[in-house]
């Protein structure tokens, strides 16, 4: 019988490490899984909806494209960590700067991670557009084609901020105090001077059930605890305290930025 | 509900350190605070953390956050790897490199340290020898008269550079010896590992010390015969941690130490009697460690078949370098006189009767009846280690 065959994106060598982890741990709870990976979210989600896998650990512009492409296919998100839901991205310039609200920025340059992040380059260029405010968008590629999922692209945004390449910044929200503790950026050197609304990251997506197995490995998953010191550190490589049924409420903005965009 | 008051600290500046340290002690607090970015750290920072934000408010510049604690924690399952002071019997393999006492997170490798029984490794002169041991640390650099004169005839150095060349290979083997059991001995046993780590270092001393006295005056070494070699692989293989401990620190360093003794007692000039002192004094810590630690755990019967297992593997080959007895005789006569070879074979003949009388001492010091102790002693290797 064929295993439960997900699908996801090597951004990061560890990803490998990730995945026989989850692997080990759930076939000893009787699950045959196996995984592949991707270079890209691309090729990850043509290959879902070719059903080479069952599921797919999907950005959310996978998850975005996936709902896209199935046309009249039943997509459901199943699963999320409990770290992907309701971030938020943040605007910064320099707090010795002239930049001071969201108007200071129009027509200035704004350095974004990769093109396809949803949280350092799609959703805060959308809530500039949004508020009819247009600037010169310069793009940090890390990675292109893993949607961002590398920091790597955030961090050459405030690198260029903090060397005056350009006048404000496009990060994700956590990453503000992670820049300024790994010495990126001074502390008081930024100043947070707009933030979007919140919005969910990644999911766990099915098309069609996902499969046999899909309801068993959604229920393990949620069944992990993070107090387990086998599974422990698979949760903290994976960013996670805990497994949450997957919701699709969270991604309005990301929608929204695609349409204008696209 | 405690309540944490930031002020202006940030969080790319170690607020989270205030944050948790509250979380530490209440399930529930109210954090405060005037950085402008507040309102965003907190909440990612908690996010990522499993921390919920209950309440967020910003007023008049001033961030006003309830906080609860996440349910779940690294530590739920963390056990204290025992206590500083005091050792356990067996030491579990998940306690792993982690300090003795330490809190220990449930997880994570449990590398195999085989030596992990109080009864095999533990002696309580442990932490006593190890303090006097690395008090004792000298320089060989200057411990050493390095350039003191040496008018001795170029015979008797001819024999100072054989007993040398025989030192460095028996030193290496003690050197080697407690190196492998060193990596074994469960961190737990703290002091054992360290004393076992000293003493590795004592013989790399030695080993340098003898070869740079054999070098002083000469090019090349001295003889190393197979049949010494045949005895020092007997131990180098041994794999039990006390019969290895026993027949090394207990009979060969206990035989060395009256050899070492002679040589310093015998030497012409002062750099060799100097480099065979401050080699003695090391060994008979040693020796003092081994004999503590057997003294709790010794198989009185597993040893003596170990003396009498050793002298079967041993009792074909030749015994001890004949290179290496003349030479001590010619060190002991100073001369090619006749009457002079006389004396000194007279006193290596001696120093052969005070090693025997120093393992007997030893042996019965572990228990053994003096007649046992004897015939254990006339076991012992011809090769003194």
């Amino acid at each position: 019988m064929r295993p439960f065959i997900l699908g996801a994106v090597a951004y990061d060598p560890k990803v490998v490490t990730i995945w026989e982890g989850f692997r080990a741990w759930l076939e000893t709870r009787g699950l045959p899984f196996d995984y592949v990976l991707f270079s890209n979210y691309e090729a990850q989600v043509d290959a879902h909806l070719r059903g080479v896998v069952d599921a797919a650990w999907n950005s959310p512009l996978a998850w975005v494209q996936t709902v896209r492409a199935a046309r009249d296919r039943r997509v459901e998100a199943i699963l999320m960590r409990d770290t992907d839901q309701d971030l938020t991205s943040v605007i910064v310039a320099r707090a010795d700067g002239p930049i001071r609200s969201i108007e200071d920025l129009r027509g200035k340059r704004v350095g974004v991670g990769a093109g396809d992040s949803p949280q350092a380059t799609l959703i805060p260029l959308d809530h500039l557009a949004s508020l009819g405010v247009t600037v010169e968008a310069k793009r940090h590629d890390v990675l292109l084609g893993k949607h961002g999922d590398h920091v790597g692209g955030e961090r050459d945004a405030i690198r260029a901020l903090v060397r005056g390449e350009v006048e404000a910044a496009c990060i994700l929200d956590g990453n503000h105090a992670l820049f300024q503790r790994e010495g990126t950026a001074a502390p008081g050197l930024l100043r947070i001077v707009a933030q979007t609304g919140a919005y969910d990251h990644c999911n766990m997506t099915v098309i069609d059930g996902g499969g046999a197995h899909a309801s068993r490995f959604r229920e393990l998953l949620l069944a992990m605890r993070y107090d387990d010191p086998e599974v422990r550190p698979l949760l903290d490589l994976e960013g996670l305290r805990e497994w949450r049924p997957g919701r699709t409420s969270g991604y309005a903005l990301l929608e929204r930025a695609v349409d204008r965009f696209a | 509900m405690s309540v944490i008051d930031l002020d202006v600290l940030g969080f790319g500046e170690g607020a989270h350190l205030l944050v948790a340290r509250g979380l530490a002690g209440s399930p529930r607090v109210e954090v405060r605070g005037r950085d402008p970015a507040l309102a965003i750290d907190l909440p990612a920072w908690c996010r990522a953390r499993g921390h919920a934000i209950a309440a967020l408010d910003t007023h008049d510049a001033i961030t006003t956050a309830t906080i609860d604690r996440a349910a779940t924690s690294r530590w739920i399952s963390a056990e204290r790897a025992g206590s500083i002071d005091a050792v356990v019997d067996r030491a579990p393999a998940t306690w792993g490199l982690a300090a003795r006492g330490a809190l220990v997170e449930a997880g994570g490798p449990a590398p195999s340290f085989p030596l992990a029984d109080r009864s095999i490794v533990w002696a309580d002169e442990a932490a006593r020898l190890y303090a006097q041991a690395t008090a004792a640390q000298w320089d060989p650099a200057t411990a050493i008269p390095w350039r003191a004169p040496l008018d001795h005839p170029p015979e008797i150095e001819d024999a100072i550079v054989q007993i040398m060349t025989f030192l460095v290979e028996n030193e290496t083997a003690a050197l080697v010896v407690p190196a492998r059991f060193l990596a074994q001995v469960h961190p737990h046993f703290r002091e054992v590992m360290q004393l076992l780590a000293v003493q590795v270092a004592d013989e790399a001393r030695h080993v340098e010390v003898f070869t740079r006295r054999a070098t002083l005056r000469r090019a090349t070494l001295g003889t190393s015969a197979a049949a010494g070699r045949a005895s020092l692989d007997t131990l180098v293989r041994e794999p039990d941690f006390a019969i290895a401990s026993f027949l090394l620190n207990v009979l060969g360093e206990g035989s060395f130490l009256p050899l070492l003794h002679f040589i310093r007692d015998h030497a012409p000039d002062d750099a060799t009697a100097t480099v065979a002192r401050l080699a003695a004094q090391d060994e008979a810590r040693h020796v003092a460690f081994a004999l503590a630690h057997l003294a709790h755990h010794a198989d009185r019967e597993q040893l003596r078949a170990a003396v009498e297992r050793r002298h079967a593997v041993l009792a074909s080959t030749a015994g001890l370098n004949e290179d290496v007895f003349d030479a001590l005789v010619l060190l002991a006569a100073g001369s090619w006189e006749p009457p002079a070879i006389k004396r000194g074979h007279a006193a290596v003949v001696a120093l052969t009767a005070d090693m025997d009388r120093a393992r007997r001492a030893h042996l019965e010091r572990l228990g053994f009846s003096s007649a046992d102790a004897e015939t254990l002693s006339s076991l012992h290797t011809r090769n003194f280690m």
